[in-house]
């Protein structure tokens, strides 16, 4: 009897974590709190929750990647991972919450203070599994290559707007260079300017278009 | 320093130039003018915080720049240039700039914020004047924080209604604080006001004619520019859909007066239109079709009854906008395009709208003087074919090294000839 009611419950789960998914990938935020709320309450794992989160992510990044979603779209589902990891993360056990793939820095580089692409970019590795270290913006030349010392990240990620940031980028990659830190890290650029062009100027091993280009590039470097 | 008559003649056949390239006839030879931007004060060995404090500074390193390239049409820089003065009376905190946030050598940027937060767009429906006034302003301006304390402008109406509650926070002395602070904000901005003037003299003596005469923002743009910042307002589509639209509508006729203003007072009937989010990637087409296009086809609609030229300047890639874009009076628009298909702008555009750029900065920055010819002949044979075309850099000339500059003049010059 209640084993079958645990069986019953179960599927109920399983589908409601499902339906959770779909939500969340067709960006019902509403919605989707709602039902993370219902979740809890009835005392399902944070754990499974967080995974259907991210599964939904996953989602949403192909849809991106097929242009039926564009930025905006990856802005709201962003909010909607933010509203349900307030939710679940109190719940999770530390070393539950703090499984990651490798480690990625990222910053917008000297002179530059845009932020809305590189904080698209660090949202988007984050929910992949990835370790983030965002330095911020305006992130001078010096502490590119000191954190790159301390954080030992597989992928250093330099971001910039304008056309200033080229030279910013240059000088960034000539740093970790001298500072003898080039060959242990893979450079990802991007922003509004940016080309092959701009790649080979700044001597980068690749350039991303977008969020999920970088994601892709982490995938390839890092695996995961 | 040529003869007046030879500079009228010379506005005259510069005038024409680019008027026969908007009314989609063939000009003599494909017109050239460009963003200069900071390229200026750079080619001149000075530096940003230079120019944007000192006027004279600012005035000989633009007519330098003038004179050597010798474009079809030049802007004055001082609106957006000689800032330094204006932004310290006002305390203004939407941009950083040299010795406030920047090095001396780095241009000014935008300070991207939710300066209206979503619960104040009843206020802004309302009565934008009374919320800029009294929310917005002492945001935007830390010299004008006094103004919060004002009672609601649109209540102080007759002796017996509004009087004495409205006008009484006058006396306050952070009120009055803040009215110095505008006063004194005032005689700089008729500062630059002076220095523009004499600057576009100048460059008409010289027989230069200015690119435009007024600017506008297409109202979804100056919503989340100023107001909700990127994100807020890309969230907002989701949440808040019709008070979007309805503050886009609300914003429409005031970005119409403005630009039909200043068109009056220049006499040149070219609106220049910064484009900032209506790129692709930035939204879908639907949300485009919903929420971005309705109120800037009206804004150019209205623009062009009014004997005007709007010249937006799609920023990105807008090449699946084209299309929609398309949907104006033809003859009298003139497009900038960034990273647009120039290819396909022409294919969709061309018997609609002059076409304008678009030498990627990439090259001019990183590549040869060879890449940036190469890419021009492209341009030229064909987005060039048949008139309707104006070469122009993709964005601001900025950081662009001068060596590919001069190519991009002349070889446009030589081989741009119909």
């Amino acid at each position: 009897m209640s084993d079958e009611c645990g069986t019953t419950k179960d599927v109920r789960r399983h589908a409601m974590n499902d339906k959770l998914v779909y939500l969340m990938a067709d960006l019902k935020e509403k919605e989707t709190i709602a039902l993370v709320k219902e979740l809890i309450e009835e005392g399902a794992d944070p754990t499974e929750i967080l995974n259907s989160a991210r599964a939904a992510m996953e989602l949403v990044g192909k849809r991106f990647e097929k242009e039926e979603y564009f930025i905006p779209d990856l802005v709201l589902a962003g909010e909607i991972m933010r509203g349900i990891s307030e939710i679940v993360k109190p719940l999770l056990k530390k070393e539950e919450a703090d499984i990651k793939k490798g480690k990625v820095l990222i910053g917008t580089v000297a002179g530059d203070i845009h932020d809305i692409g590189k904080d698209i970019v660090t949202f988007m590795l984050d929910v992949s599994g990835y370790e983030v270290l965002d330095l911020g913006i305006d992130v001078p030349v010096s502490s590119f290559v000191e954190k790159t010392r301390e954080f030992q990240p597989r992928v250093v990620g330099l971001s910039g707007f304008l056309t200033l940031a080229f030279d910013s980028m240059k000088k960034t990659v000539e740093a970790l260079e001298k500072a003898g830190l080039r060959d242990k890290v893979k450079i990802m650029i991007g922003g509004g300017q940016i080309d092959d062009e701009v790649r080979k100027y700044v001597r980068a091993d690749a350039f991303g278009k977008d969020a999920v280009a970088a994601v892709n590039l982490c995938r390839q470097w890092i695996g995961g | 320093m040529i003869m007046r008559e030879d500079a009228a003649e010379l506005c005259r056949q510069r005038e024409k130039r680019v008027n026969d390239a908007i009314a989609l006839r063939v000009p003599d030879r494909v017109p050239i003018e460009v963003l200069f931007g900071f390229f200026p004060a750079k080619y001149s060995g000075m530096t940003i915080e230079e120019v944007m404090y000192d006027p004279d500074k600012l005035f000989d390193a633009q007519l330098k720049v003038l004179l050597e390239f010798q474009p079809d049409m030049d802007q004055s820089p001082f609106a957006i240039r000689f800032l330094g003065p204006l932004l310290e009376a006002l305390d203004f905190k939407q941009l950083k700039w040299p010795g406030h946030g920047m090095t001396a050598d780095h241009t000014y940027q935008f300070v991207e914020a939710e300066y209206m937060t979503a619960d104040e767009y009843d206020h802004f429906l309302l009565d934008p004047s009374d919320f800029m006034v009294r929310k917005y302003w002492p945001r935007v301006c830390g010299n004008l924080k006094g103004l919060e304390k004002l009672a609601p402008l649109h209540g102080v109406i007759t002796y017996y209604f509004g009087f004495n509650l409205g006008i009484a926070p006058f006396s306050l002395p952070e009120v009055a604080e803040a009215l110095a602070a505008m006063q004194k904000a005032g005689a700089e901005a008729a500062r630059i006001a002076a220095h523009n003037r004499r600057y576009t003299q100048k460059a008409k003596e010289e027989g230069f004619p200015m690119q435009t005469g007024a600017f506008s923002q297409a109202p979804f743009d100056t919503l989340g520019d100023f107001f909700r910042g990127t994100k807020g307002l890309m969230l907002d589509m989701y949440r808040r859909p019709d008070k979007v639209i309805k503050a886009c509508e609300k914003l429409l006729p005031i970005m119409f007066e403005t630009a039909i203003n200043a068109t009056r007072m220049s006499g040149n009937p070219r609106v220049f239109i910064p484009i900032h989010k209506g790129l692709d990637g930035f939204m879908s087409k639907e949300q485009f079709k919903r929420f971005f296009w309705p109120t800037l086809q009206e804004l150019m609609q209205g623009l062009i009854k009014e004997g005007c030229n709007p010249c937006p300047l799609w920023e990105g890639d807008c090449t699946s906008r084209l299309e929609i874009i398309k949907d104006i009076p033809a003859g009298k628009a003139c497009y900038a395009f960034e990273a647009t298909d120039m290819l396909k702008a022409k294919e969709i555009l061309g018997d609609t709208v002059c076409i304008r750029g678009n030498v990627p900065l990439s090259i001019l920055i990183a590549g040869s003087p060879q890449d940036v010819k190469a890419y021009c002949k492209k341009l030229i044979d064909t987005a060039g074919r048949g008139g309707g075309f104006i070469m122009d850099s993709a964005t601001g000339l900025d950081d662009a090294k001068p060596e590919n500059v001069k190519a991009m003049f002349e070889f446009t010059r030589e081989y741009g000839v119909y």
